[in-house]
Parts: structure tokens; C-alpha cells; sequence
């Protein structure tokens, strides 16, 4: 199962050397991991995207809190939260291809950033679910080139005085994000 | 005032109250000797090898319980650092490393002596440090040893390059730390307290499971007033031996691969284990699956990683041993278990500890138990194979502390130097390295130490000429294919040797003369008859170190085993 993990940490040097040296160490199976500053400049979060049973996952939880570094570890798996990543992805698309593509991506709210002679280039930011899917619509055209950027993520805000997670109400907002979400 | 930065470090020490610090110079760390020169209020030992002053510093803060302090060159000189680092990040042991770096405008250039210590020991040191501006060393310096003493302790690692070492400021050290990511959880929950008490108030067949926590966190004495209280059979880790004398009337014996007959049955059987400070190792629990079937099991540990990590866990309790302990003690009252002592005392009298035949030669449980007897009070040190397990087995421990050990890495080579450690920070104990042949000479250098300060360390080494503990393994479960455990083979051996006898070479080197032309003493022990005389002797020096060479069976083994994927109740016997 893929778990979502949000952590701030002290920005200082090594920090995520210590992480992911943390996760390769012990063996543990990373999709993506992302770092960036937060409005403190003292403070970076990472949001680390990993795959295992649950024990595990605790564990890994366990041993990043372990670290003199990590200020606080927080698991967005199954909270409100939002979840987006930022794909580039160049396309094969020439003559009439291009205007399928136009389409899709039409579809999808994304941006093309680039045309080329015989290939396009397009930037498409969602949840990584949205993702895959604009990716498997495109990969019949040929994908020449991909990156993607790693999820970053952050809990939903509440709707309502009651603290979220402590009501049906916030699990009713839980299930509506998992429903495709437009932005 | 103005200081340099090494003038900083040396009072960052002394304020936190350290009086010995291991080392040995080179180039870049020049700066902190020279603050070192004529200092007075600091001990510094020379060392033979960086691994020495890693061990030894590990030593001295095992049996005291205060930091333990090197200080290091670069390069190799912090790389040398690195087995000390595991050893004692394993075992949660708390000591600050100081490593010189080459100057700031040099790292990453592949300069002399240059080595990412930073990179390399990020994995086996509880934190550590780059120093990278003169204005942070005193916070550094002061959160090194917070951190290295709180919580779970391990070591930390503090890089200071050189030109960060003679850079001159007028700063002073904090008086107080502050580390947002770090919190550790002292005070248990109340509540999970309260049901762990009622859950060994109701249990018919408890069974506590002391770890190497009972004696790092000073929990013992508080253990002892426990079990006045509820009177329940004990078993112990290999690190939580002496927490409890091993003369107890409710002490099994040590539980695992080479835990006792009743302490590993005990473990089968309970209802309730209750664990304090210990972490389930594999060596300790066998095949996991198979670990007590019957049992719930309570676990208490200061680092919540270490909690239902390895076995469920019912009760979980984050806190350190002494304190949990103290909130503990108001609640508990004796459960009904009579039967289950009785049980207990049969297992241990029906199935004691054997002796080992010597053969012709010395009975390795013979050399341990006339030791034993001989220095009751003394502080052992053990390298790591059968030696280790026999004296875990065999010797009589009467105080906490009393039994340093590399449980978690398993370092051949450890014992020695950690005596060195252990004497300095106990001048007025006895102080003896139980050693195998194999094993003491992976520090041997140190003996120049031990000779240099005057520290009658007993080095009592029990020579069968074998690596013996994978000679054992080879022999149960290898057809007997003594590859690379001989210590006396020479190119003339058949190389299918499976069988020593009185042909084999003369054993190298010879450990009389050894400790002889390093100006210690030397003892050569055959017969069991010289045993008793040879202890004397050792007794009687007093000012330099001393080496017994006991000439054991050669192909004793170690029982009972459990073998490597078994359950611990399904033990082997010779």
C-alpha cells in the first residue's frame, strides 16, 4: 500500500542525505521524495512517498522520528489531505496527432509548454492518480521524454468548528477527496 | 577573552565534568593537543589505534555512566573511529567523538587526509556534526553530549575542521539546549502503568525479560524493590546480566541462543513476559514465530522504535526503565504464582549449567568459575565468541554495571580496550578482559597503554587456538570443515585437518612473552592445579597490566545452542 509521509525538518546540510541514507539503509522501498522550504527559513518539509504493509510503515515513522533532525512526521495517508505532483512530459505528436493532443490535454487543464517539429511538450500539475491517467492516454502517441517531480502535500484545512478527524463529517470529506477532484 | 576554537572545546569538556578523554594526534587536531598541553583538570590518554580510544571511552562510560570522549585526527584517524561508533551506537552507549577535518576551504578537494566522516558514520552514530562556522561550535559542543546522554544514549560525532579549530572568538558556551526534533519521553502514561501492574498482578506464570536498559538507565536497584514485592522468575538479555545478581533465587540465566535451559523454557511457557529495556534481539528471541507462544507481553523502552518491532506487543510503555519503574512500584502486588516458581526452580535444578570436560587441558568452565570466585567484585570486559557466552554463562555477577560486553555488533577486539576504560574510570576496582585467543588480538596493541598509565588490567585469555565460536558452528553444522579458524596452522597442515592433537604447531604468538617485551606481566596456565596460583599473582600486581594464557580444551563448545532459524526451546546439548 502507498503511504504519504510529511515531515518538517531543520534546514541544514545533510538533512536529507540523513533521510534517504535513513530509508536506503534499512531497506525501505521509496516511490518519491521530495524537499523544499516552508515560510520559515529555518525549516524544510519533505514529503516522502513510500510503499509497504502497515508495520512497516509505522516502523519507518519510528526510526525518522529517531532522528535529532526531523522536527515532526506526519502520515496524510488516510487524513484530508491534498496531494499534487508536476509532470513534464514530451510527447511524439505531428500533423494530425497534434491536435488529439490538444485535446487530452485540453481535458486534463493542462498547460503545453512547447511545440516542436514532431514532438510536444506539456506540463500538467494534479494528484499523482491524475497523472497516471493523462500518461496512460498519451503513451499510445509515443512519450519521448518524462519527469516528474514527486508529490508534495499538505492537510486539508477544516470544514467546520469540530477539529477535523474527530467527526463522521470530516470522514464525508475524506471520501469526497478520493473522488477525481478538478481543479 | 578571545579563544581559539580548540581552547572552547577543551572547556566545552570540562564543564560537562569529563575527566578522561582518549585520543591520538595527527595534523589537523595539533591545535587541540597543544590547548591539552599542561591542561590539568583533563586526562589524556594516548591510545594505540583510534579503535582503541573508541572502545576504551565506551569502557569508561559503561561502568560509570558518564560520557566517554576521543579525540581523533582526520582521514584515517576518523575512519579508524568507525567500529567504536557501531559498537557503542548499537549497544546505546553514550559517547562524543571529537574528529579534526581538514580546513574549510579544502573539503571536498580531495585533500590530505580528508575523509566524509560526517557521511560515513551517519549510520552508526545516534548524530553528528559538522562544524562549519566557528560561532556554532559551543552549541554543538553542548548539544553533542545532551544528546549523547538523554534519551536512548549513543554516540555522536562532532567534525571540527582546522581552520575552525585556530579561528579565535570571544563567544562563551550556552547554559542551556533547546533541539525542537528532539524530545525523548521520560514519564510513562500513567494509565499503561496502572494495566501493566494489574496485568502481572493476574498472571499465573509471569516471567521478567531484563535488557541492557535496566543497567544503562541506573534501573536496577529500583528492579530489586520490584521483585521484593512480586517475587517473579527473571530472565535477562546478554545485555541486561548483573542488572540482577546472577545468584538470585528467581534468576534463570540469560535467554537465546545460548540462554540456559530454564530461562528459554521459562520464555515458552510464560503467560506474561514482561520485558524492561530490552529490544527482542534475534540472537536473544530465535525463530520469531516460535517465541513465547502463551505469552502478552509488556514491553518497556525509552526509544518507541524498539516496541513492537520484532514481537506484539500488548502493553507497550514508552519511559526510561527507572522511571517507569518508580511509578510502578505503588501498584503492584504479588500475583498468585507458587506453582510457577516451583516449575521454575525444577527447570534450573534439573538442568543447570554443565561443565565442560577439559580433556587433558584446561576446562574452560573451570578457568571461569576459579576467576569468578576469585574477583567477586571485579568489573569484566569480554571480546566476542565463546569466551563471551561462557562468562555470560559462568561468572557470578553481583553489581550492575559489572558486565561490559558487545552485545549488538559483536566486536572482537572490544574487551581490551574497554577494560582500559573501565579501570581509569574505576582506579579502585579490579578490572579483567576475558579474551579468546583469536579476539585479543585485534587490540593487542593497547597492552602499551595499559602499560603506560600503570593499569593493572587482568587479561585472562582463553586460548584453545581456534576461532572457536565458528570452529563450533563448523563443527555442528558444516561436516566439520575447519576453513579459516586454526590459529596454529602453518603450510605443512593437511588441509583437511578436522582433528588437532599433540602434533599441531606451536601456538604464535607466545602470549607470556608478548606481554613480557611490552613490559606486563605474563602467566602461562596448562593444568588446573595452577590455576588458583595464578590468580594470586594477578592479584598481587597492581601497577601494570597482566596477561594469563589459559590453555583450554581446544575443541570445547558452548551448550546449550539453539540452532541458527529454531525456537529457543529447541536447544542442542553435548
Amino acid at each position: 500500500m502507498r503511504h504519504v509521509i510529511s515531515m518538517l525538518v531543520e534546514n541544514h546540510q545533510g538533512v536529507l542525505a540523513r533521510i534517504s541514507g535513513l530509508l536506503s539503509g534499512r531497506g525501505y522501498n521509496v516511490e518519491s521524495i521530495t524537499a523544499g522550504l516552508i515560510m520559515d527559513p529555518s525549516v524544510s518539509r519533505i514529503t516522502l512517498v513510500c510503499t509497504g504493509d502497515d508495520a512497516v510503515v509505522e516502523q519507518i515513522k519510528k526510526q525518522l522520528n529517531r532522528l535529532i533532525d526531523v522536527i515532526s512526521v506526519n502520515e496524510l495517508t488516510d487524513a484530508p489531505s491534498l496531494n499534487r505532483e508536476l509532470m513534464l512530459v514530451k510527447v511524439n505528436a505531428s500533423g494530425p496527432q497534434r491536435g488529439e493532443v490538444f485535446q487530452v490535454a485540453d481535458v486534463f487543464k493542462a498547460q503545453i509548454m512547447d511545440v516542436g517539429f514532431d514532438t510536444m511538450s506539456v506540463e500538467l500539475a494534479g494528484s499523482p492518480e491524475k497523472i497516471d491517467d493523462f500518461l496512460a492516454l498519451l503513451r499510445p502517441y509515443g512519450i519521448a521524454e518524462m519527469a516528474r517531480s514527486g508529490v508534495v502535500a499538505m492537510e486539508r484545512s477544516r470544514k467546520s468548528s469540530v477539529a477535523p478527524g474527530a467527526t463522521e463529517q470530516c470522514k464525508k470529506s475524506s471520501d469526497a477527496h478520493s473522488a477525481p477532484v478538478q481543479e | 577573552m578571545k579563544r581559539s576554537g580548540a581552547r572552547l572545546l577543551i572547556e566545552g569538556i570540562k564543564a560537562e565534568g569529563t575527566k578522561v578523554v582518549f585520543g591520538f594526534p595527527g595534523g589537523v587536531v595539533i591545535p587541540i593537543f597543544d590547548a591539552l598541553y599542561g591542561e590539568r583538570g583533563l586526562r589524556l590518554v594516548l591510545t594505540r589505534h583510534e579503535q582503541g580510544a573508541v572502545h576504551a571511552a565506551d569502557g569508561y562510560a559503561r561502568s560509570t555512566g558518564q560520557v566517554g570522549v576521543c579525540i581523533v585526527t582526520s582521514g584515517p584517524g576518523a575512519t579508524n573511529t568507525v567500529t567504536g561508533l557501531a559498537t557503542a551506537n548499537f549497544d546505546s552507549v553514550p559517547l562524543v567523538v571529537f574528529t579534526g577535518q581538514v580546513s574549510r576551504n579544502m573539503i571536498g578537494n580531495d585533500a590530505f587526509q580528508e575523509a566524509d566522516i560526517v557521511g560515513i558514520s551517519r549510520s552508526v552514530t545516534k548524530h553528528n556534526y559538522l562544524v562549519t562556522d566557528r560561532k556554532d561550535l559551543g552549541r554543538i559542543i553542548r548539544e553533542a553530549f545532551y544528546i549523547a546522554r538523554t534519551g536512548r544514549p549513543g554516540p555522536v560525532l562532532v567534525d571540527v575542521p582546522k581552520d575552525v579549530l585556530t579561528e579565535c572568538s570571544d563567544d562563551v558556551l550556552p547554559q542551556t539546549v533547546s533541539i525542537r526534533g528532539y524530545n525523548p519521553v521520560y514519564t510513562p502514561q500513567p494509565a499503561r502503568v496502572r494495566e501493566a501492574a494489574e496485568a502481572l498482578a493476574n498472571a499465573k506464570k509471569p516471567l521478567f525479560y531484563l535488557g541492557g536498559g535496566v543497567n544503562i538507565a541506573g534501573a536496577a536497584e529500583l528492579f530489586g524493590a520490584v521483585q521484593k514485592i512480586v517475587d517473579v522468575p527473571t530472565a535477562s538479555s546478554l545485555m541486561g546480566i548483573s542488572a540482577l545478581p546472577s545468584a538470585h533465587p528467581r534468576f534463570l540465566g540469560m535467554i537465546g541462543m545460548h540462554g540456559t535451559y530454564a530461562a528459554n523454557t521459562a520464555v515458552q511457557n510464560c503467560d506474561l513476559l514482561f520485558a524492561v529495556g530490552a529490544r527482542f534481539d534475534d540472537r536473544a528471541t530465535g525463530d520469531l514465530s516460535k517465541f513465547a507462544p502463551h505469552a502478552s507481553v509488556v514491553q518497556i523502552d525509552i526509544d518507541p522504535a524498539s516496541i513492537d518491532r520484532n514481537v506484539p506487543v500488548a502493553i507497550p510503555i514508552v519511559g526510561d526503565a527507572r522511571r517507569v519503574l518508580e511509578d510502578l512500584l505503588p501498584h503492584l502486588r504479588r500475583p498468585r504464582h507458587d506453582e510457577w516458581i516451583a516449575t521454575t526452580d525444577d527447570w534450573k535444578a534439573a538442568h543447570p549449567l554443565a561443565d565442560i570436560p577439559g580433556n587433558g587441558r584446561l576446562s574452560p568452565t573451570a578457568v571461569l568459575r576459579a576467576i569468578s570466585a576469585a574477583f567477586p567484585d571485579a568489573i569484566v570486559t569480554t571480546e566476542v565468541g565463546q569466551h563471551q557466552m561462557w562468562t555470560a554463562q559462568y561468572y557470578d555477577f553481583h553489581r550492575p554495571r559489572t558486565f561490559l560486553t558487545s552485545g549488538g555488533l559483536g566486536t572482537m577486539g572490544y574487551g581490551f580496550p574497554a577494560a582500559i576504560g573501565a579501570q581509569l574510570g574505576n582506579p579502585d576496582r579490579r578490572v579483567i578482559d576475558i579474551a579468546g585467543d583469536g579476539s585479543i588480538q585485534m587490540n593487542i596493541q593497547e597492552l602499551a597503554t595499559a602499560v603506560s598509565e600503570r593499569l593493572p588490567v587482568i587479561v585472562a585469555i582463553m586460548n584453545n587456538g581456534y576461532l572457536g565460536m565458528v570452529r563450533q558452528w563448523q563443527e555442528l553444522f558444516y561436516d566439520k570443515h575447519y576453513s579459516g579458524v586454526c590459529l596454529e596452522r602453518d603450510p605443512d597442515c593437511d588441509p583437511d585437518c578436522a582433528h588437532p592433537d599433540e602434533n599441531c604447531p606451536a601456538y604464535a604468538p607466545d602470549f607470556v612473552k608478548l606481554a613480557e617485551a611490552y613490559g606486563a606481566a605474563g602467566i602461562r596456565v596448562t593444568v588446573e592445579g595452577e590455576i588458583q596460583a595464578a590468580l594470586a599473582e594477578a592479584k598481587r600486581i597492581t601497577r601494570r597490566p597482566v596477561f594469563i594464557d589459559f590453555r583450554i580444551e581446544r575443541e570445547a563448545n558452548v551448550w546449550p545452542m539453539v540452532p541458527a532459524g529454531a525456537g529457543i526451546h529447541e536447544m542442542m546439548n553435548a
